[in-house]
């Protein structure tokens, strides 16, 4: 492949992969900006996504679509049963015993997916063929398509739904003032639960359209949450443009570090942009800087 | 003693004070206080090196603190309480006040794992000089309470322990009487004026205007973020613009 | 003082029994576990320092666990260094990283500083696992040589429990005698109240760059011990799964609890030897106790049982005043 084209194939790719991230990282977003917390979890829902439709479609036999569906729902019946055994109960726990519980349950659900499901990878089947396209020399699969297309649906529903209906905005109360919010009437706990079940609902369709491309097994998570976390970071911990732009710059630097420095220190290349963020600028590169009023 | 000269401090949009400037005698007990919203806590948080302030500046003495960091400001004798106790819940009573003393100890990492002489020594006079601090306000008997376990008008007196081992020139305090029923304020009040005539300088933070105008012999009066009086007590209860601002409430 | 002379015999107490167990034990297979049990120990007892006393999160500590093994392991085998120089190397090398990595990383707090450290901890396994040159990559450093100490060669059991328990004591003796001193007080200051810790004084930002890099020092010893006992290491050692693993031992064990790191580390080390079934299961139980330690017994096993003998306690005494 020649250089210009080679160039295209990484853009293409490292675009495709940031677009997943920043899904990944909508969710993240979405619940810091209602609860405060971290939701270590948020990456084995990417991982239910995936794993879920795999299953649906071996053992009931549906077709793609409807597998697709279910799997959803249920990772986010599952996001919506993490939210009620782990989250609302500690109300009033130290910082420290939060973040391990919600570490432990990220692990837990890593781990009966292992137990469910094992250790093997499993692809799932590309949404509309692999007939690949190609552009300016580099191949395009349809899977990469379906995966811009979605995302951009999932962002434009997400500006839709958090600017113009009243849950999206009673949410985004929430998320400034959750005192203030309840006592105009909104049920602070709904919200909290939405925004886990509307998290998880995120993740799971990120991990299910990235799936055909890169195989996917219960360890997944991790990396992918991590990544999330990362483009999150990048975009200022924002549900919209800012994640976007982090996630996509994330993947570009992951796939051209990786086509033009080395290869097989692909997943390190995410790790030490994130470091770096967090030690030289953790309020993100797309967000103006703010003074906290403690 | 203290002097704090021109602050303003800005939080994004919000002017939480405006060109604030007053200054503390030394071994003078000092009162701040202004309706709620007037920026109280937040001039004792720049002042006390826990915010920085967008403009003015600081003095302690002649030194120029205005960005210094609580730790330095605790090895140069400032020290303060806080409004909702911030106690060391997880040790006791008495382990609260040792850490009132770290400025005044210095062994580190290694003679302390290593438990050589130096620190064994400097171990018992902490321990001695901790049980001191305690029985100055009357916390003797409760040496060994587990701190989250004491009642709330206590765990006031053991933050004011474990302040005063620090062996501070300056104490402040964030609303000390918040939350004290009347024999505990005036408790208070004694105490007050047994660290001033250890030759310590007060300045409070109070809402209760009986100890305010019981123990302070300057106020300094906040409203909207600006200074709006400053002198004695009985100048103050007399000044119209405070009596205004308050609205009758006294 | 009656409060310190009983911590001394119950260490001394502690220490005598590890040391005599071998003597009931010769040529038992459960002596290598207890091997093992050590190694755990120390590195549990590292992680308390900075999770238990600081109240800082780290889920990257097998990093520190594995450069202190690579660098043992790299400078015997592909240099000629002595043994016992690796492992002093080994341990300065993971404190200087340490110490450069702690500054920013520690600004962080809560989720993030458990994000960074993880990040950091999964850089470490991709190094080890890539510089193939170096470390040999997924298939391992083998051929590590055995420490020796004059006529002895730790090369055996029997060697390697007292050469990993002489040092292990160590540690958790200095570690006592830390937590019941100025700086023990200063760090669990730090965890209850940051703010309050650096209005008396404490330089919380410097105080937790320090135990940040004990912590990996120590860590790193024990990786250092684990590869010239072991003779092979991989990078799957040093992985995510560990920290988490160790995590836990010190969740159970009970936070702050020199001893109950100690406990922690036993059982986790024991469960997959003796439970096949454990095996299989293993996360799913680590993220399982982690959960239920964390909401119902918060002090962890130590913190149980302590309670556990109080009752006891005030019942011998009921019934003694009953009898009286």
């Amino acid at each position: 492949m020649d250089n210009p084209s080679q160039l295209v194939q990484y853009v293409l790719s490292g675009l495709s992969n940031g677009a997943i991230y920043a899904l990944i990282g909508f969710g993240f977003a979405i619940i810091h900006n209602a609860t405060g917390i971290l939701n270590f979890a948020q990456g084995e829902f990417v991982m239910l996504g995936g794993m879920f439709t795999i299953f649906i479609l071996s053992f009931f036999n549906l077709p793609l679509v409807p597998a697709i569906v279910l799997a959803i729902v249920f990772s986010t019946l599952v996001g919506i049963l993490f939210e009620r055994l782990a989250i609302r109960p500690l109300k009033n726990v130290k910082p420290l015993s939060l973040v391990i519980i919600t570490i432990g349950a990220s692990i837990f659900i890593r781990g009966a997916a292992m137990l469910i499901w094992g250790k093997d990878t499993h692809a799932l089947p590309a949404f509309s063929g692999n007939a690949p396209l190609y552009v300016y020399g580099a191949t395009i699969m349809p899977q990469h398509l379906w995966i811009f297309g979605i995302t951009l649906l999932i962002i434009i529903a997400n500006k839709l739904f958090f600017s113009y209906s009243i849950i999206g905005k009673a949410m985004r109360a929430c998320a400034y003032n959750a005192h203030a919010a309840s006592l105009v009437g909104i049920d602070v706990k709904i919200m909290v639960l939405l925004s886990f079940a509307v998290s998880s609902a995120i993740g799971s369709m990120a991990g299910i359209i990235i799936a055909p491309l890169t195989m996917t097994s219960y360890d997944v998570g991790i990396m992918l949450g991590i990544k999330g976390f990362c483009a999150v970071i990048i975009g200022g911990m924002s549900s919209g443009l800012g994640t976007v732009l982090g996630g996509l710059l994330l993947g570009l630097l992951e796939s051209l570090g990786a086509g033009y420095i080395s290869a097989s220190y692909k997943d390190a290349i995410a790790f030490i942009i994130l470091l770096l963020i967090l030690f030289i600028r953790p309020e993100g590169l797309f967000k103006q800087k703010e003074t906290q009023r403690v | 003693m203290l002097r704090v000269e021109g602050i303003t401090q800005l939080f994004g949009g919000l002017t939480a004070l405006t060109d604030v400037s007053f200054s503390v005698a030394p071994r003078s007990i000092t009162g701040i206080i202004g309706p709620n919203g007037a920026g109280k806590t937040t001039l004792f948080n720049i002042v006390t090196g826990l915010y920085t302030q967008t403009e003015g500046k600081v003095y302690l003495g002649e030194k120029n603190i205005s960005f210094f960091e609580p730790e330095v400001l605790a090895k140069l004798g400032l020290v303060r309480t806080f409004q909702n106790v911030e106690l060391f819940g997880q040790m006791s009573v008495l382990e609260n006040v040792m850490v009132g003393l770290h400025t005044k100890s210095k062994s580190g990492i290694f003679s302390c794992a290593f438990k050589l002489p130096g620190q064994i020594k400097e171990e018992k006079i902490v321990r001695e000089k901790a049980h001191k601090w305690l029985e100055f306000t009357g916390l003797e008997d409760l040496a060994d309470v587990e701190a989250c376990n004491l009642p709330f008008g206590k765990g006031r007196l053991l933050e004011i322990s474990r302040a005063m081992a620090v062996e501070p020139q300056i104490i402040l305090m964030d609303e000390p009487a918040a939350g004290l029923n009347s024999r505990e304020t005036a408790g208070l009040a004694e105490l007050i004026h047994k660290i001033q005539d250890l030759g310590i300088t007060i300045v409070l933070v109070e809402h209760d205007m009986e100890l305010v105008m019981d123990v302070c012999e300057s106020i300094v009066v906040l409203n909207l973020g600006k200074k709006l009086a400053e002198g004695t007590p009985r100048e103050i209860q007399e000044n119209k613009a405070v009596i205004a601002a308050y609205l009758g409430e006294d | 003082m009656i409060k310190e002379k009983r911590q001394i015999l119950i260490f001394l107490l502690f220490a005598i029994i590890i040391l005599l167990v071998p003597l009931f034990l010769k040529g038992n297979y459960f002596l290598n576990v207890l091997v093992f049990i050590g190694i755990n120990t120390l590195l549990a007892v590292a992680l308390n320092l900075l999770l238990g006393y600081a109240g800082q999160i780290s889920l990257g500590h097998a990093a520190f666990f594995g450069l202190g093994a690579y660098v043992s392991g790299i400078l015997t085998t592909r240099y000629p260094v002595d043994p016992w120089l690796a492992l002093v190397i080994a341990a300065l090398c993971a404190a200087a990283l340490a110490f450069v990595i702690g500054f920013p990383i520690l600004k962080l707090k809560g989720h993030y500083l458990a994000m960074a450290t993880l990040g950091f901890g999964i850089i470490m396994y991709i190094f080890f696992n890539e510089t193939v040159d170096w470390t040999g990559g997924p298939s391992g450093l083998s051929g590590i040589p055995n420490l020796r100490l004059g006529p002895l060669t730790f090369d055996n059991d029997q060697n390697n429990y007292y050469l990993v328990w002489m040092i292990t004591l160590g540690v958790m003796l200095l570690s006592i005698n830390l937590s019941h001193s100025r700086i023990g007080r200063a760090l669990r200051a730090i965890n209850d109240s940051e703010v309050a810790a650096r209005v008396m004084g404490v330089n919380a930002r410097m105080l937790k760059v320090q135990i940040f890099t004990v912590s990996a020092l120590i860590s790193a010893i024990a990786g250092s011990l684990y590869a010239h006992t072991m003779m092979f290491i991989s990078p799957a050692s040093f992985g995510f799964n560990f920290s988490v693993e160790l995590l836990t031992m010190v969740i159970i064990g009970g936070l702050g609890s020199i001893y109950g790191s100690f406990l922690g580390a036993a059982i986790l080390t024991m469960l997959p030897e003796f439970l096949r079934v454990f095996r299989d299961f293993d996360i799913v139980i680590y993220g399982l106790m982690l959960i239920l330690i964390t909401m119902f017994m918060p002090t962890g096993l130590i913190g149980g049982l302590e309670a556990l003998v109080k009752v006891i306690v005030s019942k011998i005494k009921g019934s003694a005043a009953k009898n009286a």
